[in-house]
């Protein structure tokens, strides 16, 4: 080929973290609490709804669906929606199923980032948000989350990290079409407050800005606290779209089941993108998940609830390893929510040496290190950074604690091993 | 409404979409719809048993490995697209920032065709419509909606093209094991020259008959479909698991008795042949002009001698469209209209017909043999 075969929209997106690290985890890891999906089973009432729409009389769950999703899940999506946001909506105009919600992020962008529109991202963000923005067409503004850490020499919560709200403010410009808002967040577990998410509101009403708001783990959140949608602030319905995951609600990564839910007027545009790429999404998935939701539309609030049980179950999880991280020293932000946990690593910086110059970052050289000499995996925190802000902060690392305890009780006896070679050397 | 919540330029005009429309209106039980393409027979057993065997294996409900979109077009490009057409393919093209160009399929016979082979491209004019900006053309054979199966000096003169100037060319290959007798179905990549040019697409959904499955694969070489796992893991990142597993174990038991008459691509085929052969009688008997495919499970079907008289409908819409809709309304029947499948110059040239989708359980084929058989005991 004489000239380039790609297409300009493709330049600088090729690197992707998990590419590389998944491979290594492969490679090289005994215990892998590096990219977020549970180790464990899906619930038994999902899977067996799905055994059942197989075996069951009617074939045409085999043949595609309605476009914008499936008729029973968009009902059950609508009236649970309908509970969570105090507001009447239409199924077939204020919801759409897509394949996983990394396709609904993919449809709220080129369905609503133009050339030249900015787009303010909070930092740490979760990866794919900062492609899908160029590959739009757009400019990524970052704003930081900044650590506040407690004088008491406690460890860190995930609420300690806040944006500043005069730095926010500063990043909105009469270019900035949409701020994309994760809460819970991935990498920290930070479940953004009611005052946080009001000065987000605020800010997008004043400059008339659109939220996209990535909620997938919008049931998983701890200690008592409280998931706030920032659909349901003064202002917000019309200029927000929301995203959600059956992946991560139900423990089904891999059935790539995900929904938008928002206004007609801005769900019309991704209709258009969504019909002029994907189309349809898997039938069956979408049935065995409908039948999900309408059992926890029946549970809702009750213990049986797996949106109860599951949060309690990972919460117990969450501090085995919170507990296990901070007896060898390295220190965990406990998170609000979330199945991940960032750790500060400062106090292992002996075994892999600092190299001045290295075109990676510490914590890249530090979690590659540690897959293949101690077989354990995790994500470095800069991994979760612009590359201009990839140096801020590079003594973190990511763990994901949705593991079967052997996985995590696996995960501890390396780490006390780790710290006993430590201690003796 | 503040004006800063329009749509993006890049899906302007691309909002209204055949499907949505008809899929709409085809909906009503008791119409019999052989509209949209989509079996209503089952799918081979083994099939959905080896999704039911996946589905009891946990890990197979998480995320699998992230790759399995044309990255390859951009901003300024043209691409040649052979009409009819695939609808998506000009929307695509479009969203892509690039050009469609047409070219249509024209009918041998002088508009008297019996046969999807009568449909073909004129050589000069396909030579025509490539230029320095022609970045690729889209092949679908065999084709929806015409049923054409290219020949192999059919493929040669494209490809000819296509080496000539530095082409790419995307080939749509989903009905490739729908074939009939006497027709043998030809890979494009298989010519010289053109493996490292061309990106061959194939979809579980038409070769096992699941389109609810929405699985599909491309191949090529290394260099392209690189680009293509770009796009792929930053817009969908991976397709669902189980469903992949189980299509996987599908493949390996057809591949395994691919000399054997049972093998499903041989088996799907001689049985659509026969409900091929079924529509086409049924349409001749009630008048129209079926043109008989040698590939795929669609039929177009010449409707203007049947004279039905439309004028008074206020819609501005083509002939076919404002056909469709009548022929739902007063006969409980659907199809498509042709005209969803060209491009603006030739719905003209198009719109006196209508496509039928045959790949029906025989109980449908039926109730369409009723309204057909009944069909001028009504006037329009």
């Amino acid at each position: 080929m004489s000239r380039p075969v790609q297409a300009r929209r493709l330049e600088g997106i090729d690197k992707n973290i998990w590419v590389e690290f998944v491979k290594l985890a492969a490679t090289y890891s005994k215990v892998n609490l590096g990219q977020g999906f549970p180790d464990f089973p899906p619930p038994d009432f999902l899977t067996e709804a799905f055994t059942r729409a197989l075996g069951g009389q009617n074939h045409m769950l085999h043949q595609y669906t309605r476009a914008f999703g499936h008729p029973p899940l968009v009902t059950v999506l609508a009236q649970f929606f309908k509970k969570l946001l105090g507001r009447d909506l239409d199924p077939m105009t204020n919801v759409m199923v897509t394949v996983g919600a990394y396709q609904a992020l993919f449809c709220c962008f080129q369905a609503l980032v133009d050339e030249g529109d900015e787009v303010i991202i909070i930092e740490p963000f979760f990866d794919c948000y900062e492609p899908m923005v160029r590959m739009a067409g757009g400019t990524p503004v970052f704003v930081p989350l900044r650590p506040n850490p407690p004088k008491d020499g406690k460890l860190m919560s995930s609420a300690d990290w806040q944006l500043d709200p005069a730095e926010l403010a500063s990043k909105f410009s009469e270019r900035t079409k949409a701020i994309v808002l994760n809460s819970p967040n991935n990498p920290l577990g930070k479940v953004f407050s009611r005052g946080e998410l009001g000065l987000i509101a605020e800010l997008c009403v004043k400059h008339d800005v659109l939220c996209i708001s990535d909620e997938v783990y919008e049931w998983l959140v701890y200690d008592g606290k409280q998931h706030i949608r920032i659909a349901s602030l003064q202002g917000m319905w019309d200029r927000t779209v929301t995203v959600g995951s059956a992946g991560k609600t139900f423990s089904v990564t891999g059935w790539k089941v995900g929904w938008v839910v928002g206004p007609d007027r801005l769900l019309q545009h991704l209709r258009t993108v969504h019909q002029n790429s994907v189309y349809h999404c898997a039938t069956i998935a979408q049935e065995a998940v409908a039948q999900g939701f309408q059992r926890e539309l029946r549970l809702y609030g009750k213990p049986e609830s797996y949106f109860v049980q599951l949060p309690k179950e990972l919460q117990q999880k969450r501090d085995w390893l919170v507990q296990s991280l901070d007896g060898v020293g390295m220190k965990p932000i406990i998170p609000e929510g979330t199945y991940f946990l960032v750790a500060d690593i400062s106090q292992f910086k002996s075994d892999v040496p600092d190299v001045p110059n290295s075109d990676e970052p510490y914590d890249y050289r530090f979690a590659k290190w540690m897959i293949k000499s101690k077989g354990l995996a995790a994500i470095p925190l800069s991994a979760f950074y612009s590359e201009a802000h990839k140096n801020n902060y590079t003594n973190f690392i990511r763990f994901c604690f949705a593991k079967e305890e052997a996985t995590l009780k696996a995960a501890n006896e390396i780490l006390q091993k780790w710290k006993q070679e430590k201690t003796s050397s | 409404m503040p004006f800063r919540h329009k749509n993006t330029r890049r899906i302007e005009g691309l909002d209204s979409n055949v499907w949505v429309e008809f899929t709409k209106v085809a909906a009503d039980p008791s119409i019999v719809n052989l509209g949209q393409g989509l079996p209503d027979i089952s799918p081979p057993s083994y099939v959905k048993e080896e999704l039911a065997k996946v589905a009891a294996v946990d890990r197979l409900n998480q995320y699998t490995r992230g790759f399995g979109h044309p990255s390859l077009v951009k901003e300024g490009d043209e691409v040649i697209i052979i009409e009819p057409f695939y609808d998506c393919y000009e929307p695509m093209v479009k969203m892509a920032g690039a050009k469609p160009v047409f070219i249509p399929l024209r009918c041998k016979n002088d508009g008297n065709s019996a046969s999807s082979a009568d449909w073909v491209l004129d050589p000069a004019e396909l030579a025509n419509k490539f230029n320095s900006k022609t970045k690729a053309i889209i092949l679908n054979t065999p084709h929806n909606p015409i049923g054409k199966v290219f020949t192999r000096e059919e493929l040669q003169v494209i490809a000819d093209l296509c080496i000539k100037h530095d082409t790419l060319c995307i080939s749509d290959e989903v009905y490739e094991w729908l074939v009939y007798k006497g027709k043998k179905h030809i890979k494009i990549a298989t010519l010289p020259g053109m493996w490292e040019r061309t990106v061959t697409i194939g979809s579980a959904g038409k070769t096992y008959s699941v389109t609810g499955w929405k699985l599909g694969w491309s191949i090529g070489p290394e260099y392209l479909i690189k680009h293509l796992q770009v796009v792929h893991q930053n817009t969908l990142y991976t397709c669902p698991t189980p469903l992949q597993e189980a299509l996987a174990q599908a493949f390996w038991i057809d591949y395994k008795r691919m000399d054997d008459p049972d093998c499903y691509f041989h088996s799907l085929s001689r049985e659509l042949e026969s409900k091929r052969d079924r529509m086409a009688q049924l349409l001749k008997e009630a008048g129209l002009k079926p043109v008989v495919p040698d590939g795929g499970y669609f039929m177009i079907v010449d409707v203007s001698m049947l004279n039905v008289d439309l004028s008074d409908v206020d819609e501005k819409q083509p002939y076919d469209y404002k056909f469709v809709k009548w022929m739902i309304a007063s006969k409980k029947l659907s199809a498509i209209p042709l005209s969803a499948f060209c491009g603006p110059e030739t719905k003209k040239q198009f719109e006196k017909y209508i496509r039928f989708c045959f790949i029906k359980k025989d109980s449908t084929l039926d109730a369409a043999e009723v309204i057909l058989k009944n069909w001028n005991k009504q006037t329009g």
